[in-house]
C-alpha cells in the first residue's frame, strides 16, 4: 500500500473521528444549554410579576383543551389491555385478575406515560411552534426591548401549567381507561362484576397512584421545557419553526421514556 | 462628532465574536431631539450597534451611555427598566400575533402602568389615532392589517410609553413607495410632536434617499467604524469614497 493511500485512509478516519468528537461535543453544549435554560425557568418562576391571566390561559391549552384526546386514548388503552390480558390470563385460568393488572399497569406505568407522550405531541409541539414564529418574527425582541424577560412571559407559565395539568391528565387517563377495561371485562368477556371489582381492590393500594402521579408532574416538567427550550432555539425563518417542533416532540418523547426508567427504578424503592 | 449633553454617547466601543471585530473603537454622539440615521452596507455592524445602545449586548471593551447613564454600570434588572426609555419599530412591526391592534398597543400599557381598562383603552385609541389607525382597524389581529398599517399600529405600541429615544430597524425595508414615504412622513412627524418633551430618533437603514430627507445627521458604518458622520446636507457631498459608492448607488 502507498504513502499516499494510507494518508487518505488516515485522514478519512481522522474525519470520522472528528465529526463524531463534534457531534459528542455539541450534545454536551446542548445538554447545558438546557439545564441552564431550566435554571433561568426556576429564576424567574420565583420573581414578580406573577401574570396570573397568562398562567390560566395556558392551564386551559394543556389541560382542558387535551380532555378529549387524553379520555379517548385512556378509554381505548383500557379497553384493548382488557382483551390483551384477558386471553394471556385465560390460558392459566386466572382470568378475573384482569382488573387489577389492567388497573396497576395503568396506574404505575401506561397513564402517565403515554399522557406524556400525548402532550408532548400536543402541547409541546405548540409551544416550540408558537415560540419559534415569535423568534422568527422579533416578537420575543420586541419583549426585551420593552423591558419584559421572555423567558418569565411565555416560558414560565407553559412550564408551570403542564407541570400541573399533566397528574390531572393522568388521573382521567387512568380513571376512563378503568372504566374501559371494566365495561369489557364484564360485558363483552362476561368476568363476575363482583369478582372484578374485589380482585381490583385487593391486589390496588393508594402508593400505585401515587407513583403514577409523581411521575406524570415530573413528565409534565421535562416536556414544558423541552418544547419552550427548542421554541426559543428556533432560527432560520419557517424552516427553523418546523426543525425546531419536530426536535421538540422527538426529544420530549424520549425524554420521557427515559426518565421513566429512572423515575421507576427510585419510586418502586421508596413507595 | 460630539455633542453636549447627548441622548447616546457611545465610546470607544468594541465588540468582538471570536476572531471577528465587528465593532472597532467607536466614538460617536447622538444630539438629542434629532433624526439621526445610521447607513451601512450590509454585515456593517448596525444591527450590532444598535443592540448595544438597547443594552441588549454587552461591549468586549468601551462604554455606552444613554441620557447621560453609563449601561454598563446597570444590573439586568436596571437594565430592564432602563429600557422603557426606548420605543423600537422593528422591521416588520413585530406586533403580537394573537393580540388585536389596540391590545398590542394597551400591552406596554398594561405591563407598565396602573392604568385602568378604560384608561389604557382611551390611551392606546388617541395613540392609534394619532398614527392615522382608523377606529374599525382597532379590532383586528395584524394579520389581517396591510404592511403599512401594520408599523402604524407598531409605532403606536412603541410610543404608548411615551420613550425618550425612538429606534427604527430599516423602517421602510419590504415596502411600496407609497408605504415607504408614509413611513418616513410618519417618522417625522412623531419627532415633531414629541420634540418638546426631548425625543431622539434613530434609524438604522439602506435608504439613502429617505435618510438624507428626513433626518438632521447621518452616519455612515463601515466594518465597525463610523467613516463619515455629518449634518444631512452636508452628508450628501462627502468626498468619502464609500459614501460617494453608496450614495450613487
Amino acid at each position: 500500500m502507498n504513502t499516499t493511500v494510507v494518508e487518505a485512509k488516515k485522514s478519512w478516519l481522522y474525519r470520522r473521528i472528528e465529526k463524531i468528537g463534534a457531534q459528542i461535543i455539541e450534545s454536551v453544549d446542548g445538554l447545558g444549554n438546557i439545564v441552564n435554560f431550566t435554571a433561568r425557568i426556576f429564576y424567574w418562576a420565583a420573581r414578580p410579576p406573577w401574570r396570573f391571566k397568562l398562567l390560566m390561559q395556558q392551564f386551559y391549552f394543556i389541560g382542558n383543551k387535551s380532555l378529549l384526546i387524553v379520555g379517548l386514548a385512556g378509554a381505548f388503552t383500557g379497553m384493548v389491555m382488557a382483551y390483551q390480558v384477558y386471553f394471556g390470563f385465560q390460558l392459566i385460568s386466572v382470568d378475573s385478575l384482569v382488573g387489577p393488572v389492567v388497573a396497576l399497569s395503568l396506574a404505575k406505568e401506561l397513564a402517565p406515560v403515554l399522557t406524556g407522550l400525548i402532550v408532548a405531541g400536543r402541547a409541546g409541539s405548540a409551544m416550540a411552534a408558537q415560540i419559534g414564529t415569535m423568534k422568527v418574527t422579533e416578537q420575543v425582541d420586541a419583549l426585551e426591548v420593552m423591558g419584559i424577560n421572555s423567558v418569565q412571559y411565555l416560558a414560565v407559565p407553559r412550564v408551570i401549567a403542564t407541570t400541573f395539568c399533566m397528574p390531572m391528565l393522568s388521573c382521567l387517563f387512568l380513571f376512563i381507561g378503568n372504566i374501559g377495561s371494566y365495561v369489557v371485562g364484564t360485558k363483552a368477556l362476561m368476568i363476575d362484576e363482583a369478582m372484578y371489582m374485589s380482585k381490583l381492590g385487593d391486589f390496588m393500594h393508594m402508593s400505585d397512584f401515587y407513583q403514577g402521579v409523581i411521575k406524570a408532574f415530573f413528565f409534565g416538567f421535562i416536556v414544558s421545557v423541552i418544547g419552550t427550550y427548542f421554541g426559543f432555539e428556533v432560527s432560520k425563518g419557517a424552516e427553523g419553526v418546523g426543525r425546531g417542533t419536530n426536535q421538540a416532540v422527538v426529544w420530549g418523547m424520549i425524554s420521557v421514556l427515559v426518565l421513566d426508567y429512572f423515575l421507576t427504578s427510585f419510586l418502586v424503592k421508596i413507595l | 462628532m460630539k455633542f453636549e449633553n447627548p441622548a447616546v454617547s457611545i465610546q470607544n466601543l468594541t465588540k468582538t465574536f471570536g476572531h471577528d471585530t465587528v465593532l472597532n473603537n467607536l466614538s460617536f454622539d447622538i444630539p438629542r431631539n434629532k433624526i439621526v440615521t445610521i447607513l451601512g452596507f450590509s454585515g456593517a455592524g448596525k444591527s450590532t450597534l444598535l443592540k448595544h445602545i438597547l443594552g441588549l449586548m454587552a461591549p468586549t471593551s468601551g462604554k455606552v451611555e444613554v441620557l447621560g447613564q453609563d449601561l454598563s454600570l446597570m444590573d439586568k434588572v436596571g437594565l430592564r427598566e432602563f429600557r422603557r426609555n426606548f420605543g423600537m419599530l422593528f422591521q416588520y412591526a413585530a406586533l403580537f400575533d394573537s393580540m388585536t391592534a389596540i391590545e398590542n398597543v394597551m400591552f406596554p400599557l398594561r405591563e407598565f402602568t396602573d392604568m385602568t381598562l378604560p384608561q389604557m383603552r382611551k390611551h392606546a385609541s388617541d395613540i392609534l389615532i394619532s398614527v392615522d389607525i382608523k377606529e374599525v382597524a382597532f379590532t383586528k389581529l395584524p394579520s389581517e392589517l396591510s404592511g403599512g398599517m401594520r408599523k402604524r399600529v407598531g409605532l403606536a405600541r412603541a410610543l404608548a410609553l411615551s420613550p425618550h429615544i425612538m429606534l427604527y430597524d430599516e423602517p421602510t425595508t419590504g415596502l411600496d413607495p407609497i408605504t415607504t414615504k408614509m413611513v418616513n412622513e410618519l417618522i417625522v412627524e412623531t419627532q415633531n410632536k414629541n420634540l418638546n418633551r426631548g425625543m431622539t430618533s434613530i434609524i438604522i437603514s439602506h435608504d439613502v434617499k429617505a435618510s438624507l430627507h428626513i433626518s438632521d445627521f447621518v452616519a455612515f458604518l463601515d466594518r465597525g467604524n463610523i467613516v463619515e458622520y455629518l449634518p444631512a446636507p452636508e452628508f450628501a457631498r462627502s468626498t468619502n469614497e464609500l459614501v460617494q459608492e453608496f450614495v450613487n448607488l
